[in-house]
């Protein structure tokens, strides 16, 4: 057994080694160092939670047990995942953690004596109000989250799901989670006390729905701030050090990334936060477009581009990743490297699912980072490359985004590639991406278009080259 | 007069707010995915109190209607915390940097 004023000591050096963590991420080099910071403020936490304790009894082996059953799942679960399911395990992730969250809470509210917060029915208001905070968030990121989950593994339709009064009834949901907390601080009733996390899942649930499956880059980053609110709320109920500083992180983390995600869809955060974004209209000028001409080519086209250029930039987006192509990929850009190509990777800030998802998929595909460039360091050399390979990205590359102010994509910041002397376009067909709109960039002088699956191109015209 | 302890948490909240702040800005873009997926294993520290909730069962009687929301709660942030860290070290070994030879 140790003194609370020493466990709560190690409960703050283990804050300040995650604080290292967020911070050795600043750079590939000293990343790894950084989880290995986080791993071990969280051996710090848990160790001293039990120390402090001072029970080993049965209970103690009990606690190992979970521990394992669960450490076991999650690691599994860690090396089983391929690259490309990662925003679905980081959504599922929140998930469990909105899920702690509550039944942590559950537990002090049965039990407060354990936490020393007062006795059943009469627990101190400051630990009742946080505690329920917690609760309700908890509940909100745990619902929000399986539906974000769900939807992203395709298992519920990625298309919005609306309905007339759907704001007013958030709202009033809202309020009524205000106006319970509140009741349940007077009365310290139970009964309300379950009503109020019915709701706050039912909240969860509702505000989640009505975003779109191309939205999800927003609403993961969104979630994962709830989550460390959620901790940060029963921080506060365990008046415990290392739970309210990680809160603080990983929320301001979240509203930051849904930030970053949000201007890179050129959307207000407030029209995320009221949910409803995505339901993108097919609007008339979609209608009425007239039949363009377009120049189409073959693998053998685009290789002969290739070997004759003398720089060339990649433009990778999600759908390189659903056809798998990043290997192939991979190839091609040796096969040019070894013929003194020079070669970048352009990545638009919501390239792939989920923040930063593009760097890992080439990561995987062996690609070195220094040859991966974001939006800003990488858009004025666009006008000096040769070649631009668009694959598997649509919406961001748009160049109506800057010349036509009707466009819902306006304001959107685009990477240059029409500027490139030519642009290799791998797509499908001709449809329109996410956004519902054309592309300009198809039609231009300089763009050929390559109809073909993304995975099969690259690999023919690695053949060619 | 003595200060309510609130006052010096909400103190150490605020001020980690703007830590995560600055430390997060300074993050790569290109390491946003490991930033989440390290940031769902943080979080999972809520483990300290789902661990105090399930050891508050007493000899006799290790499973409580409290400590059974513990114990599950354990093994919730237990897979969080194995998973996401396993996962961000997945991923961080896999950003290699250039090879010099050609």
């Amino acid at each position: 057994m140790i003194s609370a004023n020493l466990s709560a000591i190690f409960y703050l050096v283990s804050g300040v080694l995650f604080i290292l963590a967020l911070r050795g991420l600043s750079s590939p080099e000293t990343s790894r160092q950084g989880n290995f910071f986080g791993i071990l403020g969280m051996i710090i936490a848990i160790t001293v939670t039990f120390l402090s304790t001072g029970n080993f009894s049965t209970g103690f082996i009990f606690v190992l047990v979970f521990i394992l059953v669960g450490g076991s799942i999650g690691a599994f679960i860690a090396y089983k995942i391929p690259m490309t399911a990662m925003p679905e395990l980081v959504a599922g992730f929140h998930s469990l953690v909105g899920l702690a969250a509550v039944f942590v809470a559950i537990s002090a509210f049965l039990n407060p004596e354990a936490f020393n917060l007062g006795l059943p029915g009469r627990i101190k208001l400051g630990s009742l109000i946080e505690m329920s905070i917690g609760a309700a968030v908890g509940a909100i990121t745990f619902s929000g989250s399986v539906i974000a989950f769900l939807k992203l593994q395709g298992i519920m339709s990625g298309s919005p799901i609306t309905f007339k009064g759907q704001h007013i009834l958030n709202a009033l949901i809202l309020i009524s989670i205000i106006i319970l907390i509140y009741l349940l601080c007077i009365t310290q009733s139970s009964n309300l006390f379950w009503i109020l996390l019915g709701i706050s899942f039912l909240i969860g649930f509702l505000l989640i729905i009505p975003i779109g499956g191309a939205d999800m880059p927003v609403v993961i980053s969104m979630l994962n701030s709830y989550s460390g609110w959620a901790a940060a709320g029963i921080g506060f109920t365990l008046e415990n050090t290392a739970l309210i500083i990680t809160g603080a992180l990983v929320g301001s983390s979240g509203a930051i990334l849904s930030y970053i995600m949000c201007k890179g869809m050129n959307r207000s955060f407030f029209n995320v936060i009221l949910g409803g974004f995505g339901a993108t209209e097919e609007t008339s000028n979609n209608s009425n477009k007239e039949q363009r001409p377009v120049k189409s080519g073959n693998a053998d086209d685009a290789a002969f581009l290739m070997k004759n250029a003398s720089s060339v930039i990649i433009v990778p987006g999600y759908g390189m990743a659903v056809a798998q192509a990043q290997h192939a990929l991979r190839e091609m850009v040796d096969t040019l490297k070894k013929n003194d190509i020079k070669v970048s990777y352009a990545i638009h800030p919501v390239a792939g699912r989920m923040p930063g998802h593009m760097n890992v998929l080439l990561a995987e595909a062996n690609v070195p980072y220094d040859e991966v460039f974001e939006l800003e360091e990488i858009n004025n050399d666009f006008a000096n490359a040769d070649v631009a390979f668009v694959i598997g990205a649509n919406d961001v590359t748009n160049p109506v985004a800057k010349t036509d102010p009707q466009s819902p994509i306006y304001g959107m910041p685009v990477l240059d590639v029409e500027k490139c002397k030519s642009v290799l376009f791998v797509k499908r067909s001709l449809s329109p991406g996410y956004a519902g709109i054309d592309n300009d960039l198809f039609y231009k002088e300089n763009t050929l278009m390559l109809f073909a699956d993304a995975k099969k191109m690259t690999e023919d015209i690695t053949k060619n080259l | 007069m003595e200060i309510d302890p609130l006052i010096f948490r909400l103190s150490i909240f605020i001020l980690s707010i703007f830590v995560g702040y600055y430390v997060v800005w300074s993050v790569t873009p290109s390491l946003h995915t490991p930033l989440m997926s390290v940031t769902n294993a943080i979080s999972s520290v809520i483990i300290v109190g789902a661990i105090i909730a399930g050891l508050s069962g007493n000899f006799e009687n290790v499973f409580n209607k409290s400590s059974i929301f513990g114990f599950l709660a354990i093994a919730l942030a237990a897979i969080n915390i194995f998973g996401g860290f396993l996962v961000t070290q997945r991923m961080l070994a896999m950003y290699k940097k250039k090879k010099k030879d050609k």
